[in-house]
């Protein structure tokens, strides 16, 4: 009787005890859980807050109603989303820019990494280095500036060059054929050298005694390349790549909204930039939110997809 | 340990460097062609004689951008929200980083967590503009401030950063009497220099080069941002701001284009200029934080 009060007191009081001890260490450490609060505080207001907000999919959503009195109308946005009938060029644009990316600018920085690494001419690396990660800092409005400049028809670059060798000037920017190439070719230009950073940090994460190994048996540049810089690449590659499956539906709205003009919606008009002209300038909040859950969910299907695909071929996966 | 270099070798070189000076080259020929254009005299540059080298010499384009009262008012509103709020930014990560740099803070990894989940689900453009919208911040100089006053990504790299700082120094503090935001300000911040650089650089840089903000959240002209007027000189497809402000002075030797390269170099300058002295911080932040992914 007695020995049975005692081990039925026993649990019950370790959890109270483990409550006091950690009530203790918050007043004990009062100062560092202060300094957490507005931190704390920030990621609650602007990120969860707004993250609950999509409520507004499945709402009439009404500005002077807010979201707790607006009506529910299930999946009535998604349905007049479905039927929109500029749809499929949304989409198709959407995921053929986003394959383009994959399929040119996310091998242009793992190229760039491994030239670089094979550059024996420390000084000559460095200048490189230098130049090639400067676009990543000018802006997206200053990158459109240079564009819009190099392929003016009056003044551009490109055009004088075509002129020069008996060509027609063109007007890239209002072309919607152009469209595609000037996004991709803009991003390759902007975020190479930056991106290539991370593969630089694999690369050199591989250790010295790999290549050591492969030299004494014979192995030239190329044979060290293939079977010990690459396999040393792979796991970033595949990571990467990855994440990039998961927002395949995110191109970067500021890039493509910057370059988009009424000319050129056949071919770049994309969800994102459809949702702000619907949503923020055509006040349609409901309809632009369920937009924005679409995407967010055939992102993660994709996701998951793509890591259990990736797991079963090449072992790498991010979760 | 010299080793000979086969011809192959040699050949891959030489080509490797080729294709990396073609690299650079592709990098500053955009850059070179507008500084050229901003500094050709206007009748070069409508007549397509501007390549790579101003044609003449003219410095009317920059003079007319300095006199336009609109681009300092934008140039003002950047001004201080790089200023103020890259200082928000930095207290906010520091403060926020300090304490989850503690390996013996109870509750760490729920808050961690808590930060990470922020990173992956990102919150939508409309509830976002809605929030803003309702904290009455539209079209005030907060919603180009406050919505990004914290970024989990540059907490991270502060948080990874200061874990490395010898515990036992804080400890001494602690002895002497120290509090926890003497020790921040006084130890904490003086040791963690290539991440305070990095991290104020990052933010500026940021704040320097948003427009996207601006888009969402503000429609009074008096509040665009540098680039948002840059923007709206540009994307317009016309140009119309730029020929109605010449149509005041006719004795300058500018045109609609010269003026927006020169308005678009202006903008460029600084991150020019403050990139040489930073890269080697920058480059070293990066890679912290693609280790630590």
């Amino acid at each position: 009787m007695n020995t049975q009060t005692t081990t039925a007191a026993v649990p019950k009081a370790a959890p109270q005890a483990g409550f006091v001890r950690t009530l203790k260490f918050v007043v004990r450490h009062r100062a560092l859980y202060f300094m957490l609060a507005p931190g704390m505080l920030y990621f609650l207001v602007f990120k969860y807050v707004p993250l609950l907000g999509s409520v507004i999919a499945f709402q009439d959503y009404n500005i002077f109603k807010g979201f707790l009195e607006s009506e529910w109308v299930g999946f009535k946005w998604f349905e007049e989303f479905f039927t929109y009938p500029n749809l499929k060029r949304l989409i198709v644009n959407t995921l053929l820019i986003s394959f383009y990316q994959i399929l040119f600018a996310f091998p242009a920085p793992i190229l760039l990494a491994v030239l670089l690494n094979e550059v024996r001419n420390m000084a000559f690396k460095r200048f490189v280095q230098t130049v090639v990660y400067l676009p990543h800092f000018l802006s997206w409005t200053i990158v459109f500036g240079f564009v819009y400049m190099l392929l003016s028809v009056q003044t551009g670059l490109v055009n004088q060059a075509i002129q020069a060798m008996g060509g027609e000037p063109v007007s890239f920017l209002q072309k919607a054929e152009y469209f595609r190439t000037i996004i991709i070719a803009s991003g390759i230009w902007k975020e190479m050298g930056w991106s290539a950073i991370i593969f630089l940090a694999a690369i050199a994460g591989i250790s010295p005694s790999l290549y050591e190994a492969a030299r004494i048996d014979g192995a030239n540049r190329w044979k060290q390349f293939v079977h010990v810089t690459l396999p040393g690449l792979l796991p970033a590659i595949m990571i990467l790549l990855l994440l990039k499956i998961g927002h395949i539906m995110d191109l970067g709205f500021e890039q493509i909204y910057l370059f988009l003009n009424p000319l050129t919606l056949s071919t770049g008009d994309v969800l994102d930039t459809y949702a702000y002209r619907a949503g923020i300038l055509g006040g349609k909040y409901s309809l632009t939110t369920a937009i924005g859950l679409f995407k967010s969910v055939i992102g993660f299907l994709l996701l998951v997809v793509a890591n259990r695909a990736s797991k079963a071929t090449t072992g790498e996966g991010i979760y | 340990m010299k080793i000979k270099t086969s011809f192959g070798e040699k050949c891959f070189d030489i080509a490797n460097t080729a294709f990396l000076l073609l690299a650079c080259l592709l990098v500053i020929l955009p850059l070179m062609h507008v500084v050229a254009g901003s500094l050709s005299e206007t009748n070069a540059l409508i007549h397509s004689q501007v390549k790579l080298w101003p044609v003449g010499f003219n410095l009317d384009n920059y003079i007319l951008v300095f006199k336009n009262t609109t681009f300092w008012r934008s140039f003002g509103v950047t001004l201080f929200v790089v200023v103020v709020g890259t200082m928000i930014n930095m207290v906010l990560t520091v403060l926020t980083a300090y304490p989850l740099s503690k390996p013996y803070l109870k509750g760490r990894r729920p808050f961690m967590l808590y930060i990470i989940f922020t990173m992956i689900f990102q919150a939508p453009m409309i509830p976002t503009y809605l929030l803003v919208k309702a904290l009455d911040m539209l079209n005030t100089i907060w919603a180009l401030i406050i919505p990004g006053a914290l970024s989990a990504f540059n907490l991270i790299l502060c948080i990874t950063f200061f874990r490395s700082l010898p515990e036992e120094l804080f400890e001494a503090a602690r002895v002497d009497g120290m509090s926890e935001y003497r020790i921040v300000w006084r130890i904490t911040m003086p040791l963690s220099l290539p991440i305070v650089v990095t991290l104020l650089l990052f933010y500026a840089v940021a704040h320097w080069n948003n427009y996207y903000s601006a888009l969402l959240y503000i429609t009074d002209a008096k509040l665009r941002p540098l680039q948002m007027y840059l923007y709206m000189l540009l994307a317009q497809y016309d140009t119309s701001d730029a020929r109605s402000f010449m149509s005041t002075i006719t004795t300058w030797d500018v045109s609609p284009q010269g003026l927006q390269m020169a308005t678009i170099i202006v903008a460029t300058v600084p991150i020019l200029l403050i990139y040489p002295f930073v890269q080697k911080h920058f480059i070293k932040g990066a890679m912290l934080g693609s280790l630590k992914e």
